[in-house]
C-alpha cells in the first residue's frame, strides 16, 4: 500500500479552548506542514474542537513496544505507595 | 438598488458556493474534499444571509413593485397569494437573468487547477470587498461583512497556496496552472465594473466602489503568481454581462439542478 506518489501520514494535536495541553486528535495526509496544519483545521477543528493545532509527521513518532508492556508497566502495578494518598494535609491547605 | 445590490452579492455566494459544493465526495483527497466543503458552506452561509436580509426588503416593497421585481412567476404567485417571500425563494424560485452574479463563478470545476484558479480570484476580490464592505453605512451589510473577512481571509490562504503549490510544482502542474489562470482571465475584469446597482450604492457609502479594489487585487495577483513562477496574463478584452444578468450557459445548468426541486415540487421541505 505504500506508494510513494502518496503524501506522507502525520499526527494532529489539538489544543482546546479550555485545555492545557495538546491532545492527539488523529491522523491526515499532506504535502507537507503548511497543508498538514490546514488540513487539521479542516478536518478536526470544524467543530470548535480547538484553538491551537501541532501536527508532527507520522514517521517521526516512536512507540514503545507493546511486546514488552509486562516488563516496562506491570512493575508498577504493586507499588501503590508511589501515589500521594497517604499523606494527611493540614486542614490549613485548602487547595489541593 | 439595495435590493439589487443585496442580491448581486447574494448570488455570487450562493452561486461560487454551489460549484465548489459539487466537489463534495470527489475530492482528490479526503482533507480537501472537506477542505472545499467547508468553504462551500462558508459562501453558502453568506448566501443565506444576504437572501435573507433581500427577502426583507423585498416584502416591504409596495404591492405594484412585487409584482414586476422579477419575471418569476412562481414569485409572482407567492405574491398574488399575499404571502412572504423567504431566503430560499430568492434563492430558488428567481430565472436566471434575475441573476446578478458574475461570469467568472459560474464557470465549472474542470479540473483540481481550474477550481484553484477561480477561487484565487474570487477569494482575492472578496477578501478586499469585505474588508470595505465592513465599513458600509449599511449595518447590516457591515456585519455579513465583517462575519465574512474572517472566512474569506482563510479561503485566500487556502487558494494562494494551491496556486504556488502547483505553479512552483512539476512541470505538468505548472503547465495546468497557467492554462487554468490565463483561460479564466477574461472573467475577471468584470468583477471591478460596476453595474448601476454598485454605483448607486457606493455613492451612498452603501456599496463598495469596486472600481478601487482593482490594483489591489492586481498587486496581490501579481505577488503570488510570481511566488509560483507563474506569468501574469497579458490585459485583454475581458467578458462581462453576469452583472446585468446576461449570463454564460453554466448558470442554466446550475440552476436547472440547483432549483429542480423546488420548482417540481413547491414548498417540499424534508
Amino acid at each position: 500500500m505504500n506508494n510513494k506518489n502518496e503524501w506522507p501520514l502525520w499526527e494532529v494535536f489539538i489544543r482546546s479552548k479550555a485545555g492545557l495541553d495538546h491532545k492527539h486528535a488523529g491522523s491526515l495526509h499532506a504535502a507537507d506542514e503548511k497543508m498538514a496544519i490546514e488540513n487539521a483545521r479542516d478536518v478536526y477543528t470544524r467543530r470548535q474542537e480547538g484553538v491551537s493545532i501541532w501536527v508532527v509527521e507520522s514517521k517521526h513518532i516512536h512507540a514503545s513496544d507493546p511486546d514488552e508492556s509486562g516488563s516496562l508497566y506491570d512493575p508498577a502495578n504493586d507499588k501503590i505507595y508511589r501515589h500521594p494518598t497517604f499523606y494527611n494535609l493540614p486542614e490549613e491547605v485548602k487547595y489541593m | 438598488m439595495k435590493l439589487a445590490y443585496t442580491l448581486r452579492l447574494a448570488d455570487d455566494a450562493l452561486i461560487i458556493g454551489h460549484r465548489l459544493s459539487e466537489w463534495c465526495g470527489h475530492g482528490p483527497i479526503l482533507e480537501q474534499d472537506i477542505a472545499l466543503t467547508n468553504t462551500a458552506l462558508d459562501h453558502l452561509g453568506r448566501a443565506r444571509s444576504l437572501y435573507q436580509y433581500a427577502a426583507q426588503q423585498f416584502n416591504e416593497l409596495p404591492e405594484a413593485e412585487k409584482q414586476t421585481a422579477f419575471t418569476s412567476v412562481a414569485i409572482q404567485n407567492l405574491v398574488n397569494a399575499g404571502a412572504a417571500v423567504s431566503e430560499d425563494d430568492m434563492a430558488f424560485l428567481r430565472d436566471g437573468w434575475d441573476f446578478r452574479n458574475t461570469l467568472l463563478v459560474e464557470q465549472p470545476n474542470i479540473d483540481w487547477a481550474y477550481t484553484v484558479a477561480r477561487a484565487f480570484y474570487f477569494d482575492t476580490y472578496n477578501y478586499f470587498f469585505c474588508s470595505a464592505l465592513k465599513n458600509s453605512a449599511d449595518t447590516t451589510l457591515a456585519a455579513i461583512a465583517e462575519k465574512s473577512l474572517k472566512e474569506a481571509t482563510y479561503h485566500l490562504r487556502w487558494s494562494s497556496e494551491w496556486v504556488v503549490r502547483l505553479g512552483d510544482g512539476t512541470d505538468e502542474s505548472h503547465e495546468r496552472m497557467q492554462k487554468a489562470i490565463n483561460e479564466l482571465w477574461s472573467y475577471t475584469g468584470e468583477m471591478f465594473v460596476a453595474s448601476d446597482a454598485e454605483k448607486a450604492m457606493a455613492d451612498q457609502g452603501i456599496g463598495v466602489d469596486v472600481s478601487k479594489l482593482k490594483s489591489l487585487w492586481m498587486q496581490r495577483v501579481q505577488e503570488t503568481l510570481a511566488d509560483a513562477t507563474l506569468a501574469m496574463p497579458q490585459a485583454g478584452w475581458m467578458q462581462q454581462g453576469g452583472k446585468d444578468g446576461r449570463h454564460s450557459e453554466n448558470l442554466g445548468y446550475i440552476l436547472t439542478e440547483l432549483q429542480f426541486m423546488q420548482r417540481a415540487y413547491p414548498g417540499m421541505e424534508w
